[in-house]
């Protein structure tokens, strides 16, 4: 480096005092709207390239790989015991797809979220790296709507890669063909492939306000693992209050009500009405929760 | 820009970073008390201080990443933290230590980082991640992951990461923690380009030989509270020169110096080591080298023609490191 500054300086002195004054001016006056999208593709690639993600992408994708072997060596499930659909997986290998997503809605799907929404804020401040962030300047509403979209990315990637590992599994392991729906039409399973989606579209949406509940606690703390852990605890209590008739007027307002509600994703012609309130509900729950978290980080003290 | 503003001197420019009373609680304790700093452009400025006395919490609230309890914070004639889209952007900092994604390479880091801010331009990201890499002599280990980096990397990466866009203003803080001799070096040598480009450099720092060597300005905290800020020379009080004389002749060496004009201390007051050459002598040199008190070379030529055998002779400044501990105490008294 010693030898090597000399050469540098004056490059850089020439560089320097005319670029920066300007390009802030220019830059500030526009608004910038590029660099802000470039901030969301490197969160989007760190997310992505952490290794924790992919474990906890491949647990998820684990589901449907353990339900199609586990049914495919035993002997044929009698009707109507175990999960929905798991009784027709040995006839049409697209239920495993159905029967994985379902199984995995209340517990594994608002764990694996909860490791990322309570990542969010609370993994940059352990690291250390918030302040550098903050420092760039990220800027702090920009900085929690990134970490939010991330978190929401992931609510997407997650019930995808359970439902087309499940798509991909049962078809290699059983026959498939026309799907018979809830209401009692059949679609063919390309259609089937389309509705695959479209719950997995219910759920990501599901799960939206428990990201935001996520990324209010991950403002909370310097732990990410008290905000994780915390975020998971909700979603379970939602579930528990969810279950008690005695509490039935505070059923439509948990944010867990509507999450195994996808059945109506398999109706001919597919029932939009739980994903409007669904997705009414979890609007409610991004824009408090959002808010939260606004409230608490934008005056927060960086110490970490 | 920044050069004629450096060349133009501090009073025509304004001040780079000045704060007016500017004061951080938590609950009951004072880590900041009123602390008014006023960094000229174009300065190299040491902001000194022992362990816990505040210094990493005012370049918190410098670069609003904590909210000030009370006072202003003006940062490049601007406000913080309300200016900070404007202002961090021509802000390089390295705060406390550096921070950076353990499963990310050097290079990416830097990326990311760089993407974070506002107004950076992704059309130039590659060539600056690269040109600020090679400027602290990680060009090497970009693709390496930064779990793998020394303490010393990381540091280095640190202000690379601070150099990544041109900045007016430099703000370092204990930078050369972890380096080796020849890291800590080059960091000295890199602080004094940029400061010869024009950029302020505000380094907060505890080893005072480092401040010493490379500062123009200096401040000194303790206990949260400014207690000396000003030109490095200022603060060094040039008036405090003195000799220190070895010789066996101690009565005959006293009198050439009275005659001289010099006050030597009485031997008492710093009796040295008992050595074969005889005691030691000290007295200060006047005001400075330059003005009415003898040349130090003269006063040994006065004490030679008088016959006093000379076996040493030195010509002492206070060190920072006196002034420092003047100001802070001695010992391990960490702030309460």
């Amino acid at each position: 480096m010693p030898s090597s500054l000399p050469a540098e300086i004056p490059q850089a002195a020439g560089t320097a005092p005319q670029a920066a004054p300007q390009r802030a001016s220019k830059r500030s006056g526009s608004g910038a709207p590029g660099s802000g999208l470039s901030f969301l593709a490197s969160e989007l690639k760190v997310l992505f390239s952490r290794r924790r993600t992919w474990a906890l992408l491949l647990a998820l994708a684990a589901i449907p790989v353990l339900i199609a072997v586990a049914v495919k060596v035993s002997s044929a499930v009698p009707p109507g015991r175990g999960p929905a659909f798991l009784d027709r997986i040995t006839q049409n290998g697209l239920f495993v797809a159905f029967t994985s997503m379902l199984v995995s809605v209340p517990l594994f799907m608002p764990l694996a979220v909860g490791v990322v929404a309570g990542d969010t804020i609370a993994g940059e401040a352990g690291l250390g790296t918030l302040r550098y962030l903050l420092v760039a300047p990220a800027g702090r509403v920009r900085l929690l709507l990134v970490k939010y979209v991330g978190a929401l990315a992931f609510c997407v990637v997650a019930p995808l890669a359970i439902g087309l590992t499940g798509a991909a599994i049962g078809a290699a392991l059983f026959p498939v063909g026309p799907v018979t729906l809830l209401s009692g039409g059949v679609v063919q399973p390309a259609e089937a492939a389309v509705r695959i989606v479209l719950i997995a579209a219910y759920i990501a949406v599901s799960l939206a306000g428990l990201s935001a509940i996520g990324l209010f606690l991950s403002t909370m703390t310097v732990v990410p693992v008290g905000a994780m852990a915390a975020t998971v605890v909700v979603s379970v209590v939602s579930e528990v209050l969810d279950q008690l008739p005695q509490l039935e007027w505070l059923h439509p307002w948990l944010f867990s009500h509507y999450w195994l509600g996808f059945g109506d994703m398999l109706r001919q012609p597919v029932l939009w009405d739980s994903f409007g309130s669904n997705g009414l509900l979890q609007a409610g729950y991004v824009a408090v929760f959002g808010a939260l978290a606004y409230g608490r980080f934008v005056t927060k003290d960086i110490l970490s | 820009m920044s050069a004629g503003r450096a060349a133009a001197g501090p009073d025509a420019a304004g001040l780079a970073i000045e704060t007016h009373d500017l004061s951080k609680r938590f609950g009951q304790q004072a880590a900041v008390d009123a602390v008014d700093l006023a960094v000229p452009h174009g300065a190299v400025f040491g902001f000194l201080g022992p362990n816990g006395s505040g210094k990493t919490t005012t370049i918190r609230m410098l670069l609003g990443l904590a909210a000030a309890s009370a006072g202003t914070v003006n940062l490049l004639g601007r406000r913080m933290p309300e200016a900070f889209h404007e202002v961090l952007p021509r802000v390089g900092a390295l705060v406390e230590g550096p921070a950076f994604y353990p499963f990310l390479s050097g290079a990416a880091n830097l990326h990311r980082l760089d993407a974070a801010g506002r107004h950076t331009v992704p059309a130039t990201r590659k060539a600056r991640v690269e040109r600020a890499l090679e400027r602290v002599g990680l060009e090497h280990a970009a693709g390496k992951r930064v779990h793998a980096y020394s303490l010393g990397m990381k540091q280095r990466l640190g202000i690379a990461n601070a150099l990544l866009s041109p900045r007016d203003l430099l703000v370092l803080d204990e930078p050369t923690n972890g380096l080796d001799p020849q890291g800590t070096r080059e960091v000295r040598n890199l602080v004094r380009s940029l400061a010869h480009e024009g950029t302020t450099v505000f380094v907060s720092s505890h080893l005072l030989a480092e401040v010493d060597q490379m500062c123009t300005h200096a401040a000194v905290m303790s206990a949260g509270k400014l207690v000396a800020q000003g030109p490095l020379s200022d603060l060094r009080q040039a008036g405090s020169t003195r000799l220190r004389l070895v010789t066996p002749d101690d009565g005959a060496a006293r009198q050439v110096l009275t005659r001289l004009g010099l006050a030597p201390e009485p031997a008492e007051v710093d009796p040295g080591k008992p050595s074969p050459d005889g005691g030691t002598i000290v007295a200060a040199l006047g005001a400075s080298l330059q003005q009415s008190a003898p040349l130090p070379e003269e006063v040994v030529a006065h004490l030679v023609q008088a016959g006093v055998r000379v076996r040493g002779f030195a010509v002492e400044r206070e060190s920072l490191e006196d002034r420092f501990v003047a100001l802070t105490g001695e010992g391990f008294d960490v702030a309460q």
